[in-house]
């Protein structure tokens, strides 16, 4: 496949560009869903072609195609040279593209047991049995099940002479059940609501034990039904660490990305409230606060050896005590801003233009545990599991919803409250964190469905959290 | 025959009689130029085939698709989903395949947007970026050409083809944005000028804005925002396996919503866009889903129709057009009214206008409450007109009520398709006045 890639740089090379790469991708996915007991979808799909990118001074040109005929890869490759031509029309200041090492290497997810070698029947039967231990439950009215598999093989080359074998394996799933209301529905989801994806093989999926708390996650969901309301007030609120995850994506993973506050993805993601002349001075959160994005995280979801312009992966510190320090970024990015390319350029397979996206962006941890927060807390609330999320443009103003929510009172979980949210803006509500769970609870959450670009691309991020504590938050907001 | 049909017609040739299959393909490309401080700075061709077979061994059903369109990579997609089905239990609820139907007469197809090179669409957005001087411009372009066919064991062979041109954009000034979308079915139909000029004027009467108090407000709601709107009620309302699930708000035939609304599916109206039929081959026809504010009717595929004792509305969804596949609406348009949109303003004592809705989100699927914030143009509107620029809001605001009998204070005329909230140019909106609606938060939270 490094030859087909080749035939298509050396086309657009051929054409004018003055710089041009290429992936070539073979992708298989999986995706099996059970709902009830019974096997809704079963769906093996392969994605196979050559997507190349094109540079003619400041203007860039992208074409894919799965025509892998010699003649078919140096035509996509001349196309992509005639769009960057077309770009020119309206062209932007003159782009210095940084350089990066060139690299002859491969790398490999380190698995023990490739999701695509177990059997169906072994994955359909331990779905349909955690579907049927919630349906056990009186009053839960659908039980999902899904499990999800990625085999990636990518051959990167480039006009600088790059050439980069990259073998990515990702696995992970959820559960999820479903008690209808007479106006409302209630629903608890395991591991976490969107699906929980590592990379790494099968074994990422065992070693979370779906079966053993199907039980458990069905009763809760029942349970929400009669539960009183979330009260709306102003107080301190305790989150499980999943729920700390997406909170680290939205509000510091999407904000970091320096396209976003380049102004490049502001039409359509949004740009972001941070602006680089206040980068190593403007405080993002309490001391507490220490943020990594870190692509060299084993078994996290988004570790790899390699972006898809050739950088090797890299740990970059972002917030540093609570100060703002780094940011996200690509080769041209970084050369806009004048700072060292991060490495953290991918594109969703190989017809889409690889763009800045999340690596591991986490939160590291700090010290004790959940049991230990709640113990130290005298009156908030606590909320898990993510059932809704909205963020503006500018990832300042967010609002939350929760799966499950409990009152905290003197040290102790009270009572179950239903419909819990929580809503705030970014600085302020970072700036609120006081109690940070450590290392024991500290979880590589992997979030399998992060939209961003034109087409829309969907991206694969990791987040690092452990249980914290935020306070003086306004929770319970209603429609 | 298209190479689309052609395709089909392998698949089902290396099929043979080992499997009642089932089998649809898109070929064609999908090109968009994107822009952002004023320059184009991503700008992409995609050369689509994607080929998508379901097989069923007796009632053991397994999908797939590949990417991959020669013979061995069409080969390779029958064999694995045949090896997947072979292992499964009998699916008591698959719906087969349908048989034979005549294939729609509708061509809702451009050639010269099939043949548009980027420079072509390089041309729109500086027209896009240059009607608004001395402003930072970003959006897109879009145009995309497709060729699609399905064919099943069961006789059925249908095929069509399609355009598509999108603009969509913002004018933005140090401290504001201001949005202006076109979309049609050829690149031809794209008004970039008045677009351009639309962002233009709302980026610069939204400088200074000032904060308001969050509570019940008067809306007018452009046609982004009613957009979003119809989006949500058809995904968790009118979704017939949401409904059989028990998920949904539709009692059928009840007037839910206020006797000025109306949403219909319809492929044949005289501005819709797309295919003439559906991922499972079943010819589009118009359907009515709010009629004088009752719902009559649901959108389904074979297997919600079937699970609902009913039939299928020709909505199954291709891969990508709904969440987990789900039936779904692909030319939903909401009822133009009889009002300009300066005549909703002008019954408007104190409230807020709306240009577009941002990251929304359900917080109960069954009351379709949702949560999101306004965007790239929020005005307040004092005694009939815009008397200034308010900074963007959250609401959290059930899309049923937004609706109910009662609140709708009038519906434009000045329907178009609009950007929803997830994709442009499904859903035709025009303007409306709805009398309550619910800020949470301002921009201080």
């Amino acid at each position: 496949m490094f030859d087909r890639a080749e035939v298509a740089v050396q086309a657009a090379v051929d054409s004018g560009a003055s710089y041009s790469d290429a992936r070539a991708m073979i992708t298989r996915s999986e995706t099996i869903r059970v709902q009830n007991q019974k096997l809704d979808t079963l769906d093996v799909n392969e994605s196979v072609g050559v997507g190349v990118r094109a540079l003619i001074g400041s203007s860039w040109g992208f074409a894919s195609t799965g025509n892998l005929s010699n003649a078919g890869l140096a035509a996509c490759g001349r196309e992509a040279t005639s769009i960057a031509k077309a770009s020119a029309i309206v062209a932007g200041p003159t782009l210095d593209f940084g350089s990066v090492p060139v690299v002859e290497a491969s790398w490999e997810t380190p698995h023990l047991e490739n999701p695509f070698d177990v059997s169906t029947t072994e994955k359909v039967d331990m779905l349909v049995d955690v579907t049927r231990t919630m349906q056990s439950v009186a009053g839960i009215d659908i039980a999902n099940s899904e499990l999800g598999g990625f085999d990636t093989n990518k051959w990167f080359v480039s006009s600088h002479g790059h050439r980069i074998h990259q073998h990515i394996v990702e696995a992970g799933g959820y559960y999820s059940a479903l008690a209808i209301g007479e106006h409302e529905s209630q629903i608890r989801s395991y591991p976490q609501s969107f699906g929980h994806y590592e990379t790494g093989g099968y074994e990422a999926i065992r070693k979370w034990n779906y079966p053993e708390h199907a039980l458990r996650i069905a009763e809760e969901a029942v349970a929400l039904l009669t539960a009183p309301i979330m009260e709306e007030r102003e107080t301190s609120l305790v989150l499980e660490s999943s729920q700390v995850a997406l909170q680290i994506h939205e509000s510091v993973g999407h904000a970091i990305e320096l396209d976003r506050i380049l102004g490049w993805e502001a039409a359509f993601a949004g740009t972001s409230h941070l602006q680089l002349d206040k980068l190593g001075t403007h405080r993002y959160g309490s001391e507490l606060m220490n943020i990594t994005a870190d692509a060299t995280i084993p078994g996290a979801l988004g570790s790899f050896g390699y972006d898809d312009e050739g950088s090797p992966a890299q740990c970059v510190d972002i917030v540093k005590d609570g100060i703002w320090v780094g940011v996200l970024s690509g080769r041209d990015s970084a050369a806009v801003a004048g700072l060292p390319s991060g490495g953290m350029v991918r594109g969703d397979g190989y017809s889409r233009i690889p763009m800045v996206r999340m690596t591991n962006v986490g939160l590291l941890p700090g010290e004790g545990t959940l049991d230990d927060i709640i113990a130290d807390t005298d009156d908030g609330v606590y909320m898990g599991t993510n059932r809704s999320w909205s963020i503006d443009d500018k990832r300042l103003n967010f609002q939350f919803g929760c799966e499950i929510g409990y009152e905290v009172k003197n040290g102790s979980l009270g009572r179950m409250v239903k419909n819990p949210t929580y809503t705030g803006i970014t600085p302020h509500f970072w700036g609120s964190l006081d109690r940070l769970a450590g290392e024991s609870e500290w979880t590589h959450w992997g979030i399998p469905n992060c939209g961003k670009g034109q087409p829309v691309q969907v991206g694969h991020t990791g987040h690092s959290a452990s249980p914290a504590r935020f306070t003086n938050v306004r929770v319970g907001v209603k429609g | 025959m298209s190479k689309s049909q052609d395709l089909v017609t392998q698949v089902l040739e290396i099929v043979g009689d080992r499997a009642e299959a089932g089998v649809y393909d898109r070929t064609g490309t999908s090109a968009l130029t994107r822009f952002a401080n004023s320059f184009i700075h991503q700008n992409v061709s995609d050369d689509v085939a994607d080929v998508h077979l379901t097989i069923s061994l007796g009632g053991k059903v397994a999908s797939g698709s590949t990417t991959s369109v020669s013979p061995e990579g069409l080969g390779s997609l029958v064999e694995r989903t045949i090896t997947s089905a072979s292992d499964q239990s009998t699916d008591e609820t698959f719906p087969g395949f349908g048989g034979p139907v005549d294939s729609p007469k509708v061509d809702l197809f451009d050639e010269a947007t099939a043949a548009a090179d980027p420079a072509a669409r390089a041309e729109v957005v500086k027209t896009f970026v240059d009607a608004g001087k001395g402003l930072l411009a970003a959006g897109m372009c879009e145009t995309m050409a497709f060729h699609d066919a399905y064919a099943n064991t069961s006789g059925r062979r249908i095929h069509g083809r399609s355009t598509k041109a999108i603009l969509d954009g913002i004018h933005q000034t140090s401290t504001t944005a201001g949005s202006g979308h076109s979309a049609g079915r050829g690149l031809g139909d794209i008004a970039a000028q008045s677009a351009g000029e639309q962002a233009s004027a709302r980026a610069r009467m939204g400088e200074q804005p000032f904060d308001t108090k969050p509570g019940q407000y008067e809306v007018v709601l452009a046609p982004e925002a009613m957009a979003t709107i119809a989006e949500f009620l058809s995904a968790y309302g009118f979704n017939g396996k949401a409904y059989n699930e028990g998920q949904s708000f539709v009692n059928l035939g009840e007037s839910r919503f206020d006797e000025s609304i109306q949403l219909f599916d319809d492929i044949f109206e005289s501005r819709a866009m797309g295919m003439p039929f559906d991922a499972e081959g079943t010819p589009r026809a118009r359907l009515d889903l709010i009629v004088d504010g009752s719902t009559p009717s649901l959108v389904h595929d074979r297997r919600s129709g079937l699970v609902a004792e009913s039939q299928t509305t020709g909505h199954a969804a291709l891969a990508g057009e709904s969440w987990s596949g789900e039936p779904a609406t692909r030319n939903l348009f909401i009822g133009d009214g009889e009002l300009s949109e300066d005549a909703l303003i002008a019954q408007v004592e104190r409230g807020i206008y709306v240009a577009t809705f941002n990251y929304c989100r359900v917080l109960d699927p069954k009351t379709v409450v949702v949560t999101g914030l306004t965007r790239n143009g929020t005005f307040m509107i004092e005694n009939g007109v815009i008397t200034g620029a308010v900074t963007n809001l959250r609401f959290t605001q059930s899309f049923i009520d937004a609706l109910g009998q009662g609140n709708v204070g009038g519906v434009g005329r000045n329907g178009r398709f609009a950007n929803a909230e997830s994709e442009p140019g499904v859903v035709h909106a025009p303007s409306a006045h709805l009398r309550s609606w619910n800020f949470t938060g301002g921009a201080a939270g």
